[in-house]
């Protein structure tokens, strides 16, 4: 069972990325290239949580923002005025956003349908709102500046090349712990519930309690993207954690396709890649663009049975026919 | 507070509740056709406000302009209807909810490329002589908001309540099977509540963009309080939504006037949240949430 060719062929996506990731402070010089690519490893980490949330347990969060943001300001305000330890208030401010999580998804993941999306909708807008307002602590819109960065003895991780290594290395972890789970009992049973919580529930899986598991896991995840970022960048403000990247979050992970983990690797590779080269065309279009292909990739999901699986099979010839003419 | 403030609160509090009793009305009247939320509601509102703002730019008198806004939201409703909602009605709620929100990022995204990032005014439609009641000033576009208001509800509940397409609607919303046996278009229902939805809609955010300015991004705020307001009153329930939005208008009214105006925002979203917590079928029990 564990030969070195079958651990090879089951894990030679994970390997092939691991290395090409890694390896990527040697091939690219450019500053603002390897700044990117440092982005996309804490944007892979939301998007890895939100896709389990949505992909595995079938449910949507439209307020991931929020988390995000619970991570980039608790790190912030905990070692900037307690003067803690920028890895133990990562830690903290991880704790934190779980909690947060817990509170608000106890009472909504009960209720079936729109609700966890409102209300995760309406938590994101009270956070942003707290972030604007409450001055005293946050400074309002004017943000915190002076974040230090993280450092480990000797190494300084403000330097690019060594930061991408590090955050990469926590994506990477965060990346397997997900495939693990999407993989293991607890995947499979939020497969099922996906399904049919009737079904998954008569089969002895505690519904609640799975998906509750999978909203504060996700939350954690979005925390500690928020909290790298923040040391990363050295400054934070509410403007990068409103609806709109909430919206963009979710977008990753429907673009890369949210029924396997790894859409969530295509999905943050293509939102990142994407407006870079939109913003060439039109500077303001990149959020047209992924608004109108979230209205088509769920209009043009291929569905496989129901009155709509001749129409979506039409328009599947459809596109057929242009290719032959 | 003194009393004339408190008055003062009030009005700017049935103001602004009539704008959100408006807007859960739309979303009430989409979700009974379809128990569809539809999350670019709001953004009906906002692309309302700006395109009378922006045809009485481009020249035309005021009336003109505001019909003319009503016409172009009526059109942008419709097009997502039959684009979006119609082949996403046999998919889950997941799909469905995907869609709306791809809307709304779409629509925002292009009214912030057509009108720019200012937030614009609209001149009031009779004047900005304030009048005097009980010591408390009352601007004459407020009264234009809660009139227009009690007209919708009160031609909504005529529709509703007396005319035979109305009655179908209400048949499709109780029991869609049932009622194409008898044969309703079930299509053509959906579609009527979409256009009505949206036009609804696009009059409240013409008619407040006057009071409180209109820009791309107002739509996301009014959309949600909407949605709140609806969920306070009953989600179903088209005079709950209407009592939930003025409630949740005169709180806010009374927030300011007590707590801050920066809080103002965050008082609907915390209302939401408890609604959902403690009552998830709202005051009036509208339809029954499903709780596992």
């Amino acid at each position: 069972m564990s030969t070195p060719v079958g651990f090879w062929n089951r894990n030679w996506g994970f390997i092939t990325l691991a290395v090409v990731a890694l390896a990527m402070p040697l091939l690219v010089a450019d500053a603002y290239l390897l700044s990117i690519l440092a982005f996309m490893a804490t944007r892979f980490m939301v998007v890895i949580g939100l896709s389990l949330l949505l992909g595995q347990a079938g449910q949507i969060s439209l307020g991931h923002a929020a988390f995000v943001a619970i991570g980039a300001y608790g790190s912030a305000l905990l070692v900037t005025r307690l003067s803690m330890n920028p890895w133990l208030a990562m830690v903290v401010a991880a704790v934190l956003a779980a909690g947060v999580a817990g509170v608000i998804g106890i009472p909504t993941l009960k209720l079936k349908g729109h609700y966890l999306a409102m209300a995760t909708l309406g938590f994101g807008e009270i956070v942003f709102i707290l972030l604007v307002q409450l001055k005293g602590l946050t400074r309002g819109t004017d943000g915190i500046t002076g974040i230090p960065p993280l450092t480990l003895g000797s190494l300084d991780f403000s330097q690019p090349r060594l930061y991408h290594v590090l955050v990469w290395l926590v994506a990477l972890i965060v990346f397997r712990l997900a495939l693990n789970l999407s993989e293991s009992r607890v995947g499979r049973s939020l497969k099922a519930l996906r399904r049919s919580e009737l079904a998954a529930e008569s089969l002895g899986v505690n519904a609640s309690w799975r998906k509750l598991q999978v909203f504060m896991i996700s939350a954690v995840f979005a925390s500690l993207a928020g909290s790298f970022d923040a040391h990363y960048v050295q400054f934070i403000s509410p403007d990068s954690y409103g609806i709109t990247f909430s919206v963009i979050l979710v977008c990753s992970v429907v673009i890369g396709g949210f029924r396997s983990v790894w859409g969530a690797l295509w999905g943050t590779l293509a939102t990142v890649i994407l407006p870079e080269v939109i913003k060439r065309i039109h500077e303001d279009a990149v959020n047209l663009v992924f608004g109108i292909l979230l209205i088509l990739i769920v209009v043009l999901l291929p569905v496989k049975s129901g009155p709509l699986a001749r129409v979506a099979h039409d328009v599947r010839c459809l596109f057929h026919r242009e290719e032959r003419g | 507070m003194t009393g004339q403030q408190f008055l003062q609160y009030i009005f700017s509090g049935i103001t602004n509740g009539s704008i959100y009793a408006l807007t859960a009305l739309g979303f009430t009247l989409v979700y009974n056709a379809t128990g569809i939320i539809n999350f670019a509601q709001g953004e009906l509102v906002m692309l309302g406000g700006l395109s009378a703002i922006g045809l009485y730019r481009a020249g035309l008198p005021l009336p003109l302009a505001f019909v003319g806004a009503l016409i172009i939201v009526l059109i942008v409703a419709v097009m997502f209807e039959q684009l979006a909602i119609r082949p996403l009605m046999a998919k889950g709620v997941l799909a469905q909810v995907i869609a709306t929100v791809g809307a709304s990022l779409a629509l925002r995204t292009a009214a912030m490329m057509i009108w720019g990032r200012e937030a614009l005014p609209l001149p009031p439609f009779s004047g900005d002589t304030p009048i005097r009641v009980l010591g408390a000033s009352l601007t004459p576009q407020t009264l234009w908001v809660v009139g227009t208001t009690i007209v919708i509800v009160l031609a909504l509940q005529f529709f509703y309540k007396r005319t035979l397409t109305g009655k179908a609607v209400r048949a499709c919303a109780v029991n869609p099977l049932a009622a194409r046996l008898m044969g309703v278009s079930y299509a053509s229902v959906v579609l009527l509540s979409f256009a009505v939805s949206g036009v609804i809609s696009a009059a409240g955010g013409a008619m407040v963009a006057p009071i409180s300015f209109m820009s791309y991004s107002s739509g996301a705020l009014l959309g949600l309080k909407g949605f709140a307001a609806a969920t306070l009153g009953g989600l179903g329930n088209p005079l709950a939504a209407v009592f939930g939005g003025l409630t949740l208008g005169i709180l806010e009214g009374l927030a300011v006037g007590l707590v801050s105006s920066g809080y103002k925002d965050a008082i609907a979203f915390v209302i939401l949240l408890l609604v959902l917590f403690v009552r998830p079928q709202g005051l009036f029990g509208g339809r029954v949430v499903e709780r596992e």
